[in-house]
């Protein structure tokens, strides 16, 4: 019961943290604009929190860059402008989802990577357990002969 | 053979967790993309009405010359204000302080309570210009050599060793 309670707790919470970062701030009058300003605020980590993409981060640099976002935007620069403008000042890691180049082929081909190793055990481990096949009927008569000529 | 893999991975990894946390890598800490690169451009009043405003004109002296982003309201940029005098005093580095989205009263109260290292300063009220020099928070301290060129980002306060053991090699190389 008690767990139940704190989960309710920890989701209402969460709704209202959701929810802090909108009302504070004035979205763009034009909806399309704002809705293009969001959607790039999502994919832009916060650099104080981290984990966290500055839309959804109440750190004071998450909000200057969601200031920032906003007036490029009004200004009638293209979301792709900003972001490079961002990675420009912070690096990729400004990106919440790294660009595929190749200084970043290891991380994005590593998980297939394991994969790989996995499948590869998996096979060879198949390979060493399976059973001999049973012997012929030559094999069975030559093993046989030379047991009685041991006797 | 194959039943010294177990022990052999094992001893792998001991030896990676060990590794990263015998180094001193700070996991927030990002590498600065300025590093190599001028300076960014800029032009920021000064704390002092007297004196002309800052610009990156100010960096390329032909020496090395540090700018530090500080805040009164920042409890780390006091922890590290000591090593900035020390740098100023005992080191003879140009210091130049940039005020980072702090109220001009506060910035200079913080400065007469606690000493002014700093040769000039400028006044970064909404921290545009901390933006283009990709801060993320105060105290930063960029270290830019003679031609106005970056050279090392010390994120964090200056504190602890990290005076004698980062920011003064990478200051005596440029020496």
């Amino acid at each position: 019961m008690k767990n139940k309670l704190f989960a309710v707790w920890v989701s209402l919470l969460a709704a209202f943290a959701a929810h802090a970062v909108a009302v504070d701030e004035k979205p763009l009058e034009d909806p399309a604009l704002e809705a293009q300003a969001r959607a790039l605020m999502k994919e832009i980590r916060c650099l104080q929190c981290q984990n966290q993409s500055i839309e959804d981060s109440n750190a004071d640099i998450a909000r200057d860059l969601r200031a920032l976002i906003r007036e490029r935007i009004a200004l009638g620069d293209s979301p792709e402008n900003v972001k490079s403008y961002l990675v420009d000042r912070y690096g990729d890691w400004v990106l919440l989802k790294p660009p595929v180049k190749s200084s970043t082929y290891f991380l994005w081909g590593s998980p297939f990577f394991v994969v790989l190793i996995i499948a590869f055990l998996l096979v060879r481990r198949k390979q060493s357990q399976s059973v001999a096949a049973p012997l012929s009927a030559d094999e069975e008569a030559r093993l046989q002969e030379l047991l009685e000529r041991e006797q | 053979m194959s039943r010294f893999v177990p022990l052999i991975v094992v001893a792998a990894l001991v030896a990676l967790f060990l590794g990263m946390m015998l180094s001193d890598r700070n996991p927030n800490e990002i590498d600065s993309v300025l590093i190599g690169r001028e300076a960014p451009e800029f032009s920021l009043a000064s704390l002092d009405d007297a004196s002309p405003a800052l610009t990156q004109a100010d960096l390329s002296t032909g020496k090395p010359v540090l700018v530090n982003f500080f805040a009164s309201w920042c409890v780390p940029c006091r922890a590290e204000h000591e090593n900035l005098m020390r740098l100023a005093g005992d080191y003879r580095v140009e210091v130049i302080g940039i005020a980072y989205k702090n109220e001009k009263d506060q910035a200079i109260g913080f400065l007469n309570e606690l000493g002014n290292p700093f040769s000039k300063t400028g006044l970064d009220l909404d921290g545009r210009v901390g933006i283009d020099w990709g801060v993320s928070g105060v105290p930063e301290t960029f270290l830019i050599d003679g031609d106005g060129i970056v050279r090392y980002r010390h994120w964090g306060p200056i504190v602890g060793d990290s005076l004698e053991t980062r920011l003064l090699p990478e200051l005596e190389a440029l020496r």
